[in-house]
């Protein structure tokens, strides 16, 4: 009796209604302001994404090694992705026309050219704890802001010195990539079948400060390299081991692959060349007071015997520490200490070619980020400063952003250079500072 | 015998008690649970039309999948993916929801392959660019208020809660009005300390999903900018059975769309 009731009274807790005796509230707002369902289109059987953009720019000074316009182009980006069964197909491609470059031949890899495929992949899970991805790729890893360390994926360092957008930083692989999911353990193991080298600084698009001749150099006088291209004996293997622990993610990393911007230089020939190069690192992110702080380190073998010649470079550890929090409504701030310590120091300045310039043993970097977003996230305004108090020189990026429509964007910004010595890794860099604006369409 | 019916008194007694007067504690917790627990997991479409005092528009349209840690209406998984605009389409946006500290949040862009951590921001700003804040949409823990039942009619209470860290807030009260028979907040107005009604939620559909009656349509305006945003749910599915790894890096990198779909 007792039971039967108790069993009666718990049936009548809210949780326990069947949905019929639910009286759900009635009269409420009036729908007519809402938005018609969207009906979905028929359209395409594949996804399709991209956009349309002008982009131009100007150098703020005079720079006899390069034309005054900095960046002129007009970029169509077409994004495809398809499923068939658990198979995905993925391809994004850039058209672009760009009269500020004189070279208008095709160069994948080196991004050269009307065409400029940033993905042709596919993604299949053929385990349970396998996700594999083929092809051309844009690959990611490391905790630092516009700092890397153990992420040795080619950049594109021409693309963030003219003010393209932020993705152009990271320029493709062709890779394979796995990765393999054992629980609290994850590991991503990739292979590179032949060198990927960054899209460096060679004089095309930006001038530099060429050691061998002891002034700028342009686009008069491209660096020229010897680029190792053996398929699958130049090639290059980075992998990740990452673990949580509560909120805090730690990886070790491991690369063995070439310096992926040149590093070195053939005597004979005085070409640039990339030394080989392996890098053992480990980082940890994770939340700490009211932000996320974050730290990286890595070792930086290069080639055998490169301690003791001079052209080759030394091995180093370079190291990170990061702190970023929101500071203010829609602000956010970052900052960030880096150092570059020259290993074998000694044996570097015995073997120094008379005359040579000198490098300090370590270089200092600081980065600030601020960012600030306005009228409801449509207007965005940031800035990323590096600044070097060993090598006494900087750079200042700044971006601002309007969305007039929901795909339709204007941008402005400036890639501001400042330095005491022209040779120094910023210095160098700067008769190319420069503004630039662009409309963006996205579809 | 006597004390049976004793025992069958007493607590028919507390059952009515806790039927009428209720005690303003589980009017609360029960708000919150059928507002951000129903099932253990869930997924939806969500659009949202951000519309500013002067009219202009801006659309956002996301898949949000939530599953729940434990039925302790406590800690919470989420994963947002976007579709609408274009320049944020496959982007994902992930949240561990903590109840003793800052949620933890991770964004993840597809151009660059870049997973991103967050720093947790103030829970009272903007999600998306839209005028619903990001406890709107995750949930205010009923502990950082206290509560009390101003007003209680046939088919609401309408319960005033006042921060307990005011400076941690942009309001000084609100006030929710809570339908008995459901127990969801159909209308929220936030006051500021001059008891002038600066933000207001309204529900303007509800609708039964697998026996959980859920609000599907709503508006969220801002008195003080003249800006609303209206946010429907489509598609809304409970008990899913979201695996828990779906919320983790593997996932943020490779789009899990049999959910997405």
């Amino acid at each position: 009796m007792f039971r039967t009731l108790t069993f009666l009274l718990l049936m009548v807790l809210p949780e326990t209604l069947t949905a019929q005796e639910i009286k759900l509230p009635e009269g409420l707002g009036d729908l007519s302001i809402m938005m018609e369902s969207e009906v979905e289109e028929p359209g395409l059987p594949f996804d399709l994404s991209g956009f349309l953009e002008s982009r131009i720019g100007a150098r703020l000074g005079q720079d006899a090694h390069q034309k005054d316009m900095s960046i002129g182009e007009l970029r169509l980006q077409i994004g495809i992705e398809k499923e068939f069964d658990s198979l995905t197909f993925n391809f994004v491609s850039d058209f672009l026309y760009d009269p500020v470059r004189d070279e208008h031949s095709l160069g994948l890899e080196t991004g050269q050219g009307f065409m400029d495929i940033r993905e042709a992949n596919v993604t299949f899970s053929p385990l349970d704890f396998m996700d594999v991805k083929i092809g051309r790729q844009v690959l990611t890893w490391g905790t630092g802001d516009l700092l890397f360390i153990n992420d040795l994926f080619s950049k594109d360092w021409n693309s963030f010195f003219i003010g393209r957008d932020d993705e152009y930083l990271k320029a493709p692989s062709d890779a394979l990539k796995t990765a393999l999911f054992f629980g609290d353990y994850n590991l991503d193991i990739i292979y590179v079948p032949r060198f990927d080298a960054d899209r460096f600084i060679d004089g095309t698009r930006i001038s530099f400060f060429d050691r061998a001749s002891g002034g700028l150099s342009g686009r008069e006088n491209p660096v020229l390299v010897d680029r190792p291209d053996g398929w699958f004996s130049e090639d290059e293997l980075a992998a990740r081991l990452y673990k949580s622990f509560g909120a805090y993610e730690t990886a070790l990393y491991y690369y063995n692959g070439y310096w992926k911007s040149p590093a070195g230089q053939n005597v004979t020939t005085g070409w640039g060349t990339f030394p080989r190069l392996q890098v053992f690192g480990a980082s940890v992110r994770g939340p700490m007071s009211q932000g996320i702080a974050s730290l990286e380190g890595g070792y930086y073998k290069s080639a055998d015997g490169a301690s003791i010649d001079p052209f080759v470079r030394n091995s180093e550890f370079r190291l990170s520490v990061g702190y970023e929090q929101e500071i203010g409504p829609e602000l956010t701030g970052g900052i960030q200490y880096y150092l570059e310590h020259r290993l074998d120091y000694d044996s570097y300045l015995a073997f120094l070619p008379e005359g040579a310039i000198r490098d300090r043993q370590n270089r200092h970097l600081f980065t600030l980020r601020l960012t600030k977003l306005l009228m409801q996230q449509d207007l965005r305004l940031s800035l990323f400063n590096f600044y070097s108090p060993s090598d006494k020189d900087g750079y200042l990026r700044l971006h601002i952003s309007y969305k007039i429509r929901d795909s339709l964007k204007v941008e402005a910004g400036g890639n501001i250079f400042y330095g005491q010595n022209i040779y120094s890794f910023f210095g160098q860099f700067k008769d190319n500072s420069n503004i630039f604006t662009a409309l963006h369409y996205d579809f | 015998m006597r004390i049976l019916t004793l025992t069958i008194l007493a607590l028919s007694l507390f059952w009515t008690a806790s039927a009428s007067a209720a005690d303003v504690m589980e009017v609360v917790k029960n708000a919150n649970h059928v507002s951000y627990y129903k099932g253990k997991d869930g997924r939806a479409k969500v659009t949202m039309q951000i519309i500013d005092s002067q009219g202009r528009s801006r659309a956002r349209e996301f898949i949000i999948l939530r599953r729940d840690d434990d039925d302790t209406d406590g800690k919470q998984k989420f994963y947002v993916y976007f579709n609408k605009p274009a320049d944020v389409k496959k982007m994902v946006f992930m949240v561990h929801k903590n109840l003793d500290r800052g949620d933890d949040r991770w964004l993840y862009l597809p151009a660059l392959d870049l997973v991103k951590r967050i720093a947790a921001s103030d829970e009272r700003t903007s999600f998306v660019g839209s005028h619903f804040f990001y406890e709107d949409v995750s949930g205010r823990g009923v502990d950082e208020d206290t509560h009390e039942i101003l007003e209680e009619d046939e088919t609401y209470y309408i319960v005033k809660s006042t921060p307990k860290d005011p400076n941690s807030v942009e309001f000084a009260s609100y006030k929710n009005w809570i339908h008995k028979g459901t127990f969801l907040p159909i209308k929220t107005e936030y006051y500021d300390d001059q008891g002038q009604k600066i933000r207001s939620y309204s529900a303007l559909k509800v609708e039964m999903i697998s026996g959980h009656p859920t609000v599907t349509a709503s508006r969220m305006e801002n008195h003080e900018t003249g800006g609303k945003t209206l946010m429907n749910y489509s598609a809304v599915k409970y008990d899913v059975g979201l695996p828990e790894n779906i919320f983790s890096e593997r996932y943020l990198r490779k789009a899990p769309r049999k959910y997405l779909r």
